[in-house]
């Protein structure tokens, strides 16, 4: 079967800015994502989850292996994801609704369609109002929403997100989460998502994978099994407090660790 | 841009042709070294036929060499910008022109293309050309990395990146460059009309110099600074309509 992305025997190193020879910061990464899977990834921070998306989107090229997305070598190559950046990127002197659009028309959908999407999409989510407005006059929250949103039209298979709650407050990343596991069970879309959070992983993923501080490799893959719709009920779980508190420990830092 | 900007300056200003005006009438200062502003604003008005001909040929001449100035800027700054390796060949020759002695190729211009408008419209443009240039290129490579990084990542081309992202994200840049480049222009225009002219605000102070009539010249440069200002006003103007621009859509 052909698997919405592919990561095989990755490695990244960049040169060293202070010549202290080739600084790695991927080795030997490899995974896998299931069509319609929504598969985390976590690890700490610089460990080189942003980096791995910038090889994903053809920004970067890997030092080796190779990355498919369904089913193709991508390497190198831009333009075959649906992308929400770690901060909300939009451009400043376009409206929100202006923002979706461009970034739907650079994916390949045709101008009215997009405007139509655009429009019909944000007065869908409690954004109808903020349509021709421009970026800076909303929350953080509501930035993050439109950016989301942008990634979601997106007409590419393949979502990757960076860490899209990461600068929100603990009450609208809930908010957040909630909103987003709604929108994706709808949906079902493939998804590669990137956080700092245990809970948010356990609460969205079907799967998720541990990556090591760097030179960062997966350590470990986990199956979330908890059936969907999946809810904030399932905090309390003891299973998923057992599972939370299983990656606690292996994302611990290794001096707190001894 | 309300009254409290305007308003500290203008009082400054009368203050100070108040104490000029004190000065020359308290020291009895000759005429024709120093005259005093309100025999320069007698002078303006009863001269006002003249010198508004010669304002208006340079008027004429220094929005000609602007415009084409400006124009010129722009597109070579997009073309230094998405030509690889075009700047770094030809950004450094490009400071070089600057350093070209206006005094030294004003008349040079006027030897080869003659006593007309065109060779001081070409010294405008060339000296007006290069703040826009340079202004434009260093917003074209100054628009956001993450944007940057967005954009490529869903699949902008290049065109596409310049257009949609590094040219708006360099309009606040072109704007100050086209503010530098309005009073020089101004300057310039008033020089090349001092080279084998007949017409202009430049040729008129040269007249008035060789006869002593200082007042003539004062009120020269008292209209050549107004209309430094008024172009100057007039590029702020776009650039408070092209940010309300911004405003408007917000509310709408
Ligand atoms: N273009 C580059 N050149 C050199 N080093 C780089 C480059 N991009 C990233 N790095 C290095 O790679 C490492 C990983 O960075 P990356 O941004 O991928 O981490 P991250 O896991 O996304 O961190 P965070 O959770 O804080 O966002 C860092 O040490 C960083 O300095
Ligand atoms: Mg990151």
């Amino acid at each position: 079967m052909k698997h919405a992305l592919e990561v095989n025997g990755l490695h990244k190193s960049f040169a060293d800015t202070r010549s202290r020879g080739p600084q790695q910061v991927l080795v030997d990464v490899s995974f896998h994502i299931a069509e319609g899977e929504f598969v985390s990834l976590i690890g700490p921070s610089g460990s080189g989850k942003t980096t791995l998306f910038h090889l994903i989107g053809g920004l970067e090229l890997p030092t080796s292996g190779d990355i498919r997305i369904d089913g193709r070598s991508t390497i190198g190559e831009q333009g075959h994801i649906a992308y929400m950046p770690q901060q909300a990127s939009l451009m400043p002197w376009l409206t929100v609704s202006a923002n979706i659009e461009l970034a739907l028309t650079i994916s390949g959908l045709e101008k009215r369609h997009a405007r139509q999407l655009a429009i019909e999409w944000l007065n869908r989510i409690g954004l109808g109002g903020t349509a021709n407005q421009f970026p800076h006059l909303l929350s953080g929250g509501m930035q993050q929403r439109v950016s989301f949103l942008r990634a979601l039209l997106s007409p590419k298979p393949l979502m990757c997100l960076d860490e899209p709650f990461g600068a929100l407050d603990a009450l609208t990343r809930m908010h957040m989460q909630t909103w987003l596991l709604s929108l994706w069970e709808e949906a079902k879309r493939s998804v590669l998502f990137v956080t700092h959070s245990i809970e948010e992983a356990l609460l969205l993923s079907d799967r998720i994978l541990v990556l090591s501080s760097a030179p960062a490799t997966i350590v470990r893959e986990i199956e979330v099994a908890f059936p969907r719709p999946r809810s904030e009920a399932l905090w309390s779980d003891p299973a998923f407090v057992g599972m939370k508190q299983e990656l606690y420990g292996l994302l611990k830092p290794a001096e707190a660790r001894r | 841009m309300g009254n409290k900007r305007i308003l500290p300056p203008v009082l400054v200003l009368a203050l100070f042709l108040l104490i000029w005006q004190a000065a020359v009438a308290l020291f009895q200062v000759d005429a024709y070294l120093l005259p005093s502003p309100i025999a320069i604003a007698k002078q303006i008005y009863d001269e006002h036929e003249q010198l508004l001909r010669h304002l208006l040929a340079t008027l004429g001449m220094t929005l000609l060499g602007f415009g084409a100035g400006a124009l010129l800027g722009f597109v070579l700054a997009g073309l230094l910008h998405l030509i690889p390796g075009a700047k770094a060949g030809f950004y450094p020759l490009l400071v070089l022109t600057q350093n070209v002695p206006l005094m030294a190729l004003g008349p040079l211009l006027v030897l080869w293309f003659g006593f007309g408008t065109l060779p001081r419209v070409i010294l405008i443009t060339l000296v007006t050309f290069f703040p826009v240039a340079v202004a434009m290129l260093t917003g074209l490579m100054q628009s956001d990395e993450k944007l940057v990084n967005y954009l490529r990542m869903i699949g902008a081309s290049k065109r596409k990146l310049f257009w949609r992202l590094e040219l708006p994200s360099s309009v606040p840049h072109l704007f100050s460059g086209l503010k530098i480049a309005a009073s020089y222009s101004v300057i310039t225009a008033i020089y090349a009309e001092s080279i084998g002219s007949s017409k202009g605000l430049g040729y008129y102070i040269l007249l008035a110099q060789r006869g002593f009539e200082t007042a003539n010249v004062f009120a020269a440069i008292a209209l050549i600074v107004l209309l430094s200002l008024v172009m100057f006003g007039a590029i702020a103007l776009a650039e408070h309509l092209y940010n309300r621009g911004k405003v408007k859509g917000e509310t709408s």
